[in-house]
């Protein structure tokens, strides 16, 4: 490539910008308006459009140039959310049109979310309406920080100062009372062509920039490279299959900058290693990578790792990790989101079961009255609520990281909401613990007490997990432990996981979404076993510390017993034992008969 | 990061996401530029290797060169490449190059239809055997759900309303005035049994993008977007018999770069050398019936 070329690659910058407002304000005629003022129509089509409109004895408009699909002629309004493309002499953009009739919020958002800046149109003759407070509302509530005002029609208002600065006052103070502050206010008319790409001669006492000028002043760029550094797990890739046997850690970094060799966390696991190589196809070998790459890492250290996660630098400010927060959220769903159900959260990568926990308040945005005691969340509701997931996630709060502070809610297969996460509440009672509370409640005992069991069967009970990577002998062993317990005289069962899959678990399909309830079930059961007096034994693969501290709990009021097996994956609390290898498994089986000795769950033992 | 390292992250990340989520996925290779770029990028998203089964739809009227550029770079390149068909359509000769149909109905014929039955693995697929290095007819007959397929926004109208990640029902057809939200690089990635989803990694990228891309990593191209000395070439690959190259001097990569930005094609549409779009209702038409 010539230096020359390098150069203007380099310099060009592209920019996405979108237009709302209320229906009928002007949206599609601006943009047809920038599109026909700069040349940016291929030959023929504003003729084509002209010549069209003649034939079937209709005005022509400029929105008639964007309004490519049928249906939307027919209907004349904006259904979805289409894209132009035009350049100025200083970048590229890619103006999206959103549409203002309400019935198609969600499409409104999907325009803005990708925008850099944002036009908000208003109808000088009309005034402020419902859809102009709400899109400026969702805007701000998007991450779009440069929002510019488009008092449009203005020849409907005689091109009136006076006019311009009455709407201009009461839309700033709307704005003011969610923290918008707009970069500009322009007065236009998309029809006559005054202020979009020249100045008007109609309105002399408008000294900022037309629209054109206004676009070329929006600034790009976030800056990422100095936040703390973030890489949302998507996937972890091996394709061995094809001779290749990198184990590659696969994601886009969403902030920051990490080098090779760095010290590397995972959370919400707790895992560590160092960046062994940062992977790349038909580039030069990468060094260091930074925010917005789609990066690759080899580690140091086989650890097990789950999508979802977040590699995060552990001297930097750290994420959160929880199951419980508060955050701003704007529900889009057909059906209502309600606190009886249970939903799908997606937050940068992480994939978790998420429930409504409680709402705090819900905001008008057309009135901006803040209601209380909602029970529901209705289409189009803004409110600020609680949320509890399953399972431990990690994620920033939005007002420190906004790219891994902000989530969407997925409804009978649809996106339905999304939200920005305001505080963590973790620390209060999770969701598993209230169930567990409410279980032990209602727990049916039987009429013979424990120590009458403890006494009869001579020993106590326990729940016994065996786990470490796939390939250990944790199975052999397990069955071992079991058979010569058993022969001592101990009332024992091993639990085979196949036995789980087939069986109480048939109904669920393996895959990662049904992880939690296979865990679930296991520790119910668990809590059965243990309750009736057995040494309850089980192994399973590569359980890390949630896995551990869930089955703890759900076992709880009984004992657990954790041995691990080839590799210790656990963070928090230490294993009870921890075998390097099985080299041989009568001596692997005598440690742990040590330890339950030694622990009093049995008297005496002879393998 | 410049505009094509932005526009290369964010098809990776869409690409890694399909992969990540479906699990009966393909691509769509129709061995012109931007499904080219596409097949690139999946060597980028997945370290030089492409995890993920092509579908090319044979209409058997391509223009010679795409289909022996097609079998070369999918034995360099180790490609699970398969290819379908409209049997009984080239069979009955029910075509327009035979004579007995319009274009529309011949694309219908030759393209959706049998792009719908492939994918829906109604109708034959044809596997490339490595080792024997020809096509063998594929045993996998399970229907795939996520299919990535090359549109690019600019290209004409309804492309432009396309989402990255877009649901079509189990007759492929697709509903422009009810789609999934889809913000803050979260796609729709649950479907409901019996409908499948199209992804388009390309969506943001212009004509102009696919070149400066193709310059920037040397890749390799059908020969037929080159002037041979003729003073014509295709900007635009289809069927020979409704695909006509354009009048251009461009020999390099570079030329075409500097032929797009000089302006001289700026006027004219990209695909103005497809006879199809010509006829009443054209692509529009098509691509609500399941056309790419």
């Amino acid at each position: 490539m010539s230096t020359e070329t390098i150069d203007r690659v380099l310099s060009r910058s592209r920019m996405n910008i979108v237009i709302v407002g209320h229906v009928d304000h002007g949206k599609s005629t601006v943009i047809g308006r920038l599109l026909a003022d700069t040349g940016s129509l291929p030959e023929g089509r504003l003729e084509a459009v002209r010549e069209s409109c003649l034939r079937n004895s209709r005005p022509f408009e400029y929105a008639f140039l964007l309004d490519a699909l049928k249906d939307e002629q027919a209907q004349g309004i904006t259904i979805d959310t289409a894209r132009c493309f035009f350049k100025t002499a200083s970048r590229d953009y890619i103006i999206i049109d959103a549409p203002g009739h309400i019935e198609f919020l969600k499409n409104m958002i999907s325009g803005a979310a990708r925008a850099e800046a944002a036009l908000l149109v208003i109808d000088a003759h009309e005034g402020i309406r419902e859809n102009s407070k709400r899109h400026g509302h969702m805007v701000a509530m998007l991450g779009v920080r440069q929002v510019t005002v488009l008092v449009n029609k203005m020849d409907l208002v005689g091109y009136s100062e006076e006019a311009f600065e009455k709407l201009k006052a009461e839309y700033t103070a709307y704005l003011r009372q969610i923290d918008v502050e707009p970069v500009s206010f322009i007065p236009v008319s998309a029809r006559e062509g005054d202020n979009i790409a020249e100045r008007s001669a109609s309105m002399p006492w408008h000294d900022g920039p037309t629209v054109l000028g206004q676009l070329d002043l929006f600034t790009t760029g976030r800056e990422l490279h100095e936040k703390p550094f973030r890489l949302p797990v998507q996937d972890i890739y091996k394709f061995t299959g094809s001779g290749d046997d990198r184990r590659i850690v696969a994601g886009t970094i969403e902030a920051g900058t990490i080098r090779k060799s760095e010290e590397v966390l995972f959370l919400p696991s707790g895992k560590r290693s160092v960046i062994e190589s940062i992977e790349s196809f038909n580039t030069e070998r990468k060094e260091a990578v930074s925010a917005g790459e789609p990066a690759g890492f080899t580690l140091s250290t086989q650890i097990y790792i789950r999508p979802g996660e977040i590699m995060v630098r552990p001297g930097d400010l750290l994420p959160e990790v929880g199951t419980r927060f508060r955050a701003n959220i704007f529900w889009v769903g057909r059906v209502p989101m309600s606190k009886e159900k249970e939903y799908k959260l997606k937050l940068g990568t992480a994939r978790a079961t998420v429930r409504l926990a409680e709402i705090v308040n819900t905001l008008d945005a057309a009135e901006l009255n803040l209601s209380q005691g909602k029970q529901q969340l209705d289409c189009r509701d803004v409110g600020e609520c609680i949320f509890e997931t399953t399972r431990p996630i990690a994620f920033d709060l939005a007002s420190r990281n906004e790219t891994t502070g902000r989530f969407v809610i997925v409804d009978n297969y649809e996106i339905a909401g999304g939200g920005i996460v305001l505080e963590n509440l973790s620390g209060g009672e999770t969701l598993l613990e209230r169930h567990i509370r409410e279980r032990e409640r209602h727990w049916e005992t039987g009429s013979v007490p424990t120590v009458e069991r403890e006494r009869v069967n001579r020993h106590r009970s326990k729940f016994i997990v065996i786990t470490g990577p796939p390939g250990t002998g944790k199975r052999a062993l397990s069955r071992e432990l079991e058979n010569m317990l058993f022969r001592n005289g101990c009332s024992t069962y091993y639990l085979g996981m196949a036995t789980m899959e087939h069986g109480i678990d048939s109904d669920l399909r393996v895959n990662e979404k049904n992880v939690e309830e296979r865990l679930r079930r296991l520790g119910e059961l668990a809590r059965i076993m243990t309750d009736a007096g057995m040494i309850f034994i089980t192994a399973i693969d590569d359980a890390d510390d949630y896995d551990i501290a869930t089955l703890k709990l759900l076992n709880d009021p009984h004992e657990i017993l954790v041995v691990t097996v080839g590799r210790n994956d656990l963070q928090n609390a230490a294993p009870d034992l921890h075998l390097e290898e099985i080299s041989d498994i009568v001596e692997a089986i005598e440690r742990i008969a040590n330890l339950l000795t030694l622990r009093e769950i049995i008297v005496d033992y002879q393998i | 990061m410049n505009h094509l390292d932005k526009l290369e992250a964010q098809s990776v990340y869409i690409l890694r996401e399909a992969y990540r989520e479906f699990k009966n996925l393909c691509m769509l290779w129709s061995i012109g530029k931007d499904s080219t770029v596409l097949l690139w990028l999946a060597r980028k998203a997945f370290f030089g290797h492409v995890p993920i089964p092509l579908v090319h739809i044979d209409t058997h009227y391509k223009i010679p060169e795409m289909i022996a550029y097609r079998d070369r770079v999918a034995l360099e390149w180790n490609l699970n490449m398969i290819y379908g068909e409209n049997r009984a359509a080239l069979d009955a000769r029910q075509t327009f190059p035979d004579g007995n149909t319009d274009r529309i109905v011949c694309c219908r014929h030759l393209k959706s239809e049998a792009l719908k039955r492939t994918l829906s693995g109604e109708w034959p697929r044809y596997r490339m055997d490595h080792e024997l290095k020809r096509y063998v007819p594929d045993d996998k007959r399970e229907p795939f759900t996520g299919v990535i397929v090359g549109v690019r926004a600019d290209e004409e109208g309804s492309r432009s309303k396309e989402r990255y990640f877009s649901p079509r029902d189990s007759a492929n057809s697709w509903d422009v005035g009810d789609q999934p939200p889809e913000f803050w690089n979260q796609f729709k990635t649950d479907f409901a049994p019996g409908t499948h989803v199209r992804i388009h990694p390309l969506l943001d990228w212009t004509e102009l993008n696919i070149w400066e891309y193709i310059e920037r990593e040397n890749i390799p191209i059908v020969s037929l977007y080159f002037n041979q000395g003729g003073g014509t070439r295709y900007r635009s690959l289809g069927c020979a018999p409704c695909t006509n190259p354009i009048e251009s001097p461009s020999r390099t990569v570079r030329e075409i770069i500097e032929e797009l930005e000089s302006g001289l094609l700026a006027n004219v549409a990209e695909r103005s050398g497809r006879a199809q779009d010509k006829e009443d209702g054209g692509l529009e038409t098509l691509r609500r019936d399941g056309y790419m």
